[in-house]
């Protein structure tokens, strides 16, 4: 670890009870950088994140923010943290100003400071007509967007966010995407997601967690080059079974064919590749010259939880 | 304490921006209004606020002071904004304080609306203000114990039905806890006497101000309000 990281883990450990919600994680995050924190639900996401901000202790390991311990310093770490929780919890009786000015007065922010920033603030997040609108009356997009608003309000060297475009629609996903990638550089920012391409999109590193542990960490690129090593496809054949699924097998980078039937008479035939030789015009041309008929084909693209399945048992072999 | 003061205006704005203070202050005005002309309305009448005092404490307060604290953390459990609020650099005692002192003044500004009763005394009458000014001393010393309970019973759940009835149910057994004294006798009796919330009250609203009443109000202040604080605590540590 060194000096310049401004989020060191080091061992971290959240039990629920008897449960561990959290074990081990040791990890640290580079000033400026955009660290993503991958996981399906219940992974632990969110218990990381509420320990680092100091909402709920450790039971067991470190954490240190900006320098500071999250536990013995908790009042100065947390004066260098955002935090947007997961679902933006909102007072809604409040405008859009009166809340901004509220979250700067309690962390302890000058009344002209306060001012000065609500009027950055707003406009980073695009919220100047929204200014005196009751927080209840805003749709969940711009509630977002006044939740990155407070998270920023301090200039915290360190910003967590948890699952910030969940419940959104797309177009304010994309803004609210780009919102967040502009705000590394400035920040260090931790933010979670079960998205993976939107993992790809923002982060410069992935930690990806799984049942409380982390079970990879590294740039999208070269996760993705791991997870992508294979291509999927599925076609839909009318034809005889076996006869198919030879002509499959000879094709070019075909590695695997697997058949599920159909009772409309046709079958479906699910293709594992490699990547990069593209099968698609042999597999094609194999099957039409064979007189069978063609009726569909398919890329298919790996879901989160196959990712999961394979990245857990890939890791542990 | 500039978070404190943030936090206390924030909740007084609230308060002002619901119909809550509003109601807390016609219900309060209106049974009061009920107490003052019960009260002289007898032959030989007492220019005085004993009774309306007296009733109003046995009454109102397990009543007025649940409406006004139930919302304050049971609605930032449920909203979840309790998250923010304390990974913010915030202390927990800060919190409750603000919350407090919020509630508090509107429970003062209410009662004090009732000095109105005391001016109609004074024109028509001539009396004797010393009772009068230390049982409004120990009416406020009184409402801030209740608050201090209402205000645990708002911590303990994110449901603000829930604290508003555990906050009843706490304050209005305080109140009639030393009615069974002569029942029970003895040393638990004497107890019983002792915790007795309306119990201290009774000498505030003769005129006798005793240190060990004002003790008792401002030692249940600090115990509820420390319970608070551990109550927020414990769900860090839970």
């Amino acid at each position: 670890m060194t000096s310049e990281s401004m989020i060191e883990v080091d061992g971290l450990t959240k039990y629920y009870g008897d449960f561990p919600a959290v074990s081990g994680l040791t990890f640290s995050v580079r000033k400026g950088e955009i660290l993503g924190f991958l996981g399906p639900n219940g992974a632990g996401k969110s218990t990381t994140m509420r320990v680092l901000t100091g909402y709920m202790p450790p039971s067991g390991g470190t954490a240190r923010i900006a320098g500071y311990d999250i536990v013995s310093d908790s009042l100065k770490a947390r004066q260098h943290i955002g935090y947007l929780p997961e679902n933006v919890p909102l007072y809604t009786d409040m405008t859009v100003r009166e809340y901004l000015g509220f979250m700067g007065k309690i962390r302890g922010m000058s009344n002209e400071r306060i001012v000065s920033r609500i009027n950055d603030v707003v406009e980073i997040c695009h919220l100047e007509d929204y200014r005196d609108t009751l927080i209840g009356k805003l749709s969940k997009g711009f509630r977002q967007r006044t939740g990155i608003a407070q998270a920023v309000l301090h200039e915290p060297d360190v910003l967590i966010m948890d699952e910030p475009t969940i419940g959104i629609d797309p177009i304010q996903i994309v803004e609210t995407r780009q919102l967040i990638k502009d705000l590394g550089g400035e920040h260090t920012l931790i933010l979670s997601t079960h998205i993976l391409p939107e993992v790809s999109m923002i982060c410069e590193r992935v930690v990806i967690i799984h049942e409380g542990e982390i079970v990879a960490e590294d740039t999208p690129e070269n996760l993705g080059n791991r997870l992508e090593g294979t291509e999927r496809l599925t076609l839909e054949v009318r034809g005889p079974t076996k006869e198919v699924t030879k002509a499959i097998r000879n094709v070019k980078g075909v590695q695997d064919v697997s058949f599920t039937n159909d009772d409309s008479g046709s079958g479906f035939y699910n293709i594992i590749g490699k990547r990069g030789d593209d099968m698609r015009v042999d597999l094609a041309k194999a099957v039409v010259d064979n007189g069978w008929g063609l009726l569909r084909m398919e890329a298919v693209t790996l879901s989160l939880e196959e990712i999961f399945l394979r990245l857990t048992t890939v890791e542990g072999s | 304490m500039t978070t404190t003061l943030a936090i206390m205006k924030k909740e007084l704005s609230v308060y002002f921006k619901s119909p809550m203070a509003y109601i807390v202050a016609g219900v309060f005005l209106a049974l009061t209004g009920v107490f003052f002309i019960d009260s002289i309305d007898t032959t030989f009448a007492i220019a005085e606020v004993r009774g309306l005092l007296l009733r109003s404490a046995f009454f109102l307060l397990p009543l007025i002071p649940p409406l006004l604290t139930m919302r304050l953390l049971a609605e930032e459990q449920k909203l979840g904004t309790l998250e923010l609020l304390l990974t913010a650099p915030v202390r927990d005692y800060e919190v409750v304080l603000g919350k407090f002192l919020a509630s508090f003044i509107i429970l003062s500004g209410t009662v004090l609306l009732t000095l109105f009763y005391v001016l109609i005394l004074t024109i028509y009458s001539n009396p004797d203000l010393g009772p009068i000014f230390s049982g409004y001393l120990g009416f406020l010393l009184c409402g801030g114990a209740t608050i201090s309970i209402g205000l645990l019973a708002s911590s303990l759940s994110g449901n603000q039905l829930v604290a508003a009835a555990v906050g009843f149910g706490v304050i209005l057994l305080f109140n009639v806890i030393d009615q069974i004294t002569t029942i029970v006798g003895g040393a638990v009796a004497t107890v019983l006497q002792a915790v007795s919330l309306t119990g201290h009250f009774d000498s505030f609203a003769r005129g006798v101000i005793d240190t060990g009443d004002i003790v008792y109000y401002l030692i249940v202040m600090a115990f509820f309000l420390f319970l608070t604080i551990r109550s927020l605590e414990s769900r860090r540590w839970r």
